[in-house]
């Protein structure tokens, strides 16, 4: 890119962002260039570290809060008075003029974006009476009018309540009522949608855009998930380590891409629909960077792994409830029924995958197995036997073939103790070795099987990357010879690049000890490479059940469908059919004798089941 | 991505990169040497400063060689008490402040795990606990069982370990749901061990804070109650004491008190200093 087009709404040229630390200034962005139309959406896609979410911070100055420094370049914006302002010079009073007035931003956690102690109406209102200098009745006149632009319903009642009493969804898009209340002409969007679910996401989507369409902004879209760049951009920019390694408009990023990291990218993203017509999960070769080069490591391979003539574990009628609210004198007048009669079989050296959206009861399904927690009712046989009939000692023996892969790496290690520490605890806590050196021999292997090094032991968490923290954590698993793993949530916070590799080991340990994946995740495309079977949930039952190429080719339950279709696919001519995609998912909170209609499974193929639909137990 | 790969430097080169820093030098040198005279007060002053030069009364300090830092108004060596004076000092400082955190660190370490009828009972204890004037109790605790060193000592920690009990407390609670906790549950670690290797190491650092804070607070507060004759036998010497003592001569012989509040100062400091520092070397994250 040379000199910056003339209609250009925003040019940042040859920008370097550092950041000092102790062993000299640490440069998080380098020589980047890009331009933003006004009305387009720019794209800016990387993995974690690649210096997106920086760039955005730069371009409102907002690095000098973090302690950064802009050491080079120019971030040239076009205000409404007319005239260029160059932001990275720009005065203290300049930007503050600029920011939430001409330029707005919006971030990932909705949550903690909001002040939790002022109402919604006083936020909205608090951003307008400031940069229009309305009065305060007018403002909140004005928020109103933005609510029900965001499609919020009820808007007039919303004002007055608190972000807690707000969904994740509805926070965001209150965040976004925010953002556009001045009428930015830039709107910068970073990871908007990450935190939340599928189907909420692709209602924001889908607001994010008709709103652009209707007012003209600009926007500028930070994201780590492609199927979300083709759904939203007009031009991607590629960022790799800080730098800019590809930019160009979106279709010819998908369809041509030229530097190798872009191809690495995009054969990581797992696909929806990619599995069509295969009735059983296969591994693909990975390209992985290694340095500047690629390289493809790996084999193909179909995972005939699972064994179907006796299950080892059966889940029949299991329900768990959590009392909430009581009366004065102790009597439970408010429940959440988190697990609802759910009953299904996991095969050896089968993946069983439990795919559901927040609040759905899934994670609450492998802690009873895990015996986390203590179900309501409801029956958990391993191996034949029943988890209520066992012995304390034969429940602890539980605890070695069965064991469980936390979501999130980072806080899943203790981090004052080394990796050789964690690793070697469940061999120490069942008593399977004594001899430290024969310990130590073990843990070497363990971290050669999930590909780190034997010295890596010594070294405390933090000095790993999330990859490889989630490599500790399955090693750990790995320790005491399981049968059973129950995977929650275990790769949805890893970059893609990094997912690809450990759903691949996942795999590959299967084939080699016939291990049983119970696989929970909200992510339908990676269930879609791993599983042999997947289980939906909603609401705490089991909505449909079934061999995974006929969940996913021949879905029967609306829910299943409408899951299915708000996945996001990396493909600039498939975007999402918002018709079939509204409303919020209802809370599983019921008053005390209030129970919710069981559903009603019936077997539309050999091992396929759904849950009937009837007027009253519809989902929507 | 490829994998982010860190040095792995010689053990014995972090170990000295560590060592070399301020705090721990400046800390660990006023310790010991603290310490040092203290237990060499024996030899250095036999006479355990009672020695009385009643002809070199108030003698300013830096005069004479026979008393460097002084006399007080009986004619004592001023550098003699302060050095023996330590003993009573530093005797009350550590072990009502050492005996206080086992007792605060095991109570809250139990309460915030296993909440329910532990935690009721145990910090209900504690309300009461803090509800009760000290001074009432001090006397009370004396009038029962006499007034002498270690009963001075016991009685701080009975009166001290609620403060060590709920800073543990408030860190377990923070800690006992996090992920890597019950991923250890989960793996059927006992709940003896999930506390000394998980959520012991993760959680005494605002205790270990406290800890250096109070030592200093309560060479003090062995002062007062040896003054209200709640504490140690007057006649002997200690740092609160002599303090107490050179009160109403402070406009014209300030060194009597002004030393051993030096001595005092110098002893915080120290600790504070090796404090800081022990903390942060024992956390991992926060090794360069």
């Amino acid at each position: 890119m040379s000199a910056a087009p003339a209609d250009a709404l925003l040019s940042v040229r040859s920008l370097t962002v550092e950041f000092p630390t102790d062993n000299g200034p640490f440069t998080a962005v380098e020589n980047l260039s890009f331009d933003v139309e006004p009305g387009k959406t720019l794209a800016i896609v990387g993995e974690s570290g690649s210096g997106k979410s920086v760039t955005s911070l730069a371009v409102l100055r907002l690095t000098d809060y973090a302690n950064g420094r802009i050491r080079s370049g120019s971030i040239l914006f076009k205000p409404r008075s007319g005239g260029v302002i160059d932001l990275a010079k720009a005065s203290g009073d300049t930007l503050r003029a600029v920011r939430g007035n001409e330029i707005a931003m919006i971030f990932q956690e909705p949550m903690t974006s909001l002040n939790p102690v002022f109402t919604i109406g006083d936020q909205i209102s608090e951003a307008i009476v400031l940069h229009q200098g309305v009065g305060v009745r007018e403002a909140r006149r004005e928020a109103k009018a933005l609510l029900d632009k965001v499609r919020l319903p009820d808007a007039g009642r919303l004002l007055d309540r608190f972000p807690h009493q707000l969904s994740g969804g509805m926070r965001q898009r209150v965040m976004i009522a925010m953002a556009l209340s001045c009428r930015p002409k830039l709107l910068i969007a970073d990871e908007p949608t990450t935190a939340l679910d599928v189907t909420i996401q692709a209602q924001i989507l889908n607001t994010v855009r008709e709103l652009q369409r209707e007012m003209g902004t600009a926007v500028i879209f930070i994201t780590h998930d492609m199927g979300v760049v083709t759904e939203m951009a007009d031009d991607v920019v590629v960022m790799y380590r800080g730098r800019k390694v590809e930019a160009g408009p979106v279709r010819q990023i998908f369809s041509a891409p030229r530097h190798p990291y872009t191809r690495a990218l995009l054969a990581a993203v797992p696909r929806l629909g990619s599995m069509t017509g295969e009735p059983l999960p296969k591994r693909f070769p990975l390209v992985v960077m290694e340095g500047e080069a690629t390289r493809s490591t790996g084999e193909e391979r179909v995972q005939d792994t699972a064994d179907y003539s006796r299950p080892l574990l059966a889940v029949d009628k299991l329900t768990t409830r959590f009392d909430i609210a009581r009366t004065a004198l102790g009597r439970v007048t408010h429940r959440v029924h988190a697990v609802e009669q759910v009953s299904f079989d996991i095969f050896p050296g089968e993946t069983l995958a439990l795919v559901g959206e927040s609040g759905s009861g899934k994670s609450t399904v492998g802690r009873a197995i895990q015996q986390l927690l203590t179900p309501t009712g409801g029956e958990i046989r391993f191996e034949g036997r029943a988890l209520a009939a066992m012995s304390a000692a034969e429940r602890r023996r539980l605890k070695r073939d069965i064991q469980y892969i936390f979501q999130d790496p980072f806080a899943s290690l203790d981090p004052r103790q080394k990796v050789g520490f964690s690793i070697a605890e469940p061999i120490l806590t069942h008593g399977l070795m004594t001899d430290r050196k024969a310990i130590e021999r073990r843990v070497h292997e363990l971290l050669d099987q999930v590909g780190l090094r034997p010295e890596h032991a010594r070294r405390y968490p933090h000095e790993f990357s999330g990859g490889q923290r989630q490599r500790i954590c399955i090693a750990r698993a790995l320790s005491c010879d399981p049968k059973l793993i129950i995977a929650d949530e275990s790769v949805s916070a890893l970059d893609v690049s990094i997912q690809a590799q450990i759903v691949n080991l996942l795999m590959e340990l299967q084939e080699r000890r016939r291990l049983s994946y119970l696989f929970i995740t909200h992510d339908m495309a990676v269930v879609e490479k791993v599983s042999h079977r997947v289980a939906v949930m909603y609401l705490g039952q089991i909505v449909e059940l079934g061999p995974r190429r006929a969940v996913f080719e021949d879905p029967r339950h609306s829910y299943t469908k409408k899951l299915l279709a708000a996945v996001p696919i990396p493909d600039p001519d498939r975007r999402i059919d918002t018709r079939l995609i509204t409303g919020e998912i209802p809370s599983p909170i019921r008053a005390a004798g209030d129970e919710p209609a069981l559903h009603r499974h019936v077997e539309v193929a050999p091992g396929h089941w759904v849950a009937v639909e009837t007027a009253g137990s519809r989902t929507p | 991505m490829s994998t982010v790969e860190i040095e792995a430097p010689g053990t014995v080169r972090i170990w000295l990169r560590r060592l070399r820093s301020l705090e721990f030098i400046l800390g660990a040198v006023l310790t010991v040497a603290m310490i040092g005279l203290v237990l060499a007060s024996g030899l250095i002053f036999p006479d355990g400063g009672d020695a009385m030069d009643l002809t070199a009364r108030l003698t300013p300090p830096f005069q004479s060689w026979a008393h460097p830092l002084g006399t007080d108004p009986l004619g004592r060596d001023v550098l003699a008490r302060v050095v023996v004076g330590g003993k009573i000092s530093l005797t009350v400082g550590f072990l009502s402040v050492l005996g206080a955190v086992v007792v605060g660190t095991v109570m809250g370490l139990v309460a915030g795990y296993y909440r329910g009828v532990w935690d009721m009972i145990l910090m209900r204890f504690a309300d009461v606990q803090l509800a009760l004037p000290f001074i009432l109790l001090a006397i009370t605790f004396t009038a029962i069982l006499g007034a002498d060193l270690w009963n001075l000592i016991l009685f701080m920690i009975i009166a001290q370990w609620v403060q060590y009990a709920r800073v543990m407390r408030a860190s377990v609670l923070s800690l006992r749901d996090r992920e890597f906790i019950q991923s250890a549950r989960s793996f059927g670690v006992r709940d003896l061990r999930i506390l000394l290797h998980h959520i012991l190491p993760n959680a005494y650092g605002p205790v270990l804070i406290l800890m250096t804070l109070n030592v200093a607070n309560n060479i003090l507060l062995e002062s007062s109650l040896t003054f209200l004759g709640l504490g140690v036998d007057p006649m002997i010497p200690s740092w609160g004491g002599m303090l107490a003592d050179g009160r109403s001569y402070l406009q014209t012989a300030w060194w009597v008190s002004v030393f051993p509040g030096l001595a005092i100062m110098l002893t915080v400091l120290g600790l504070n200093l090796l404090g800081d520092w022990l903390r942060d070397f024992l956390d991992p994250t926060s090794k360069a």
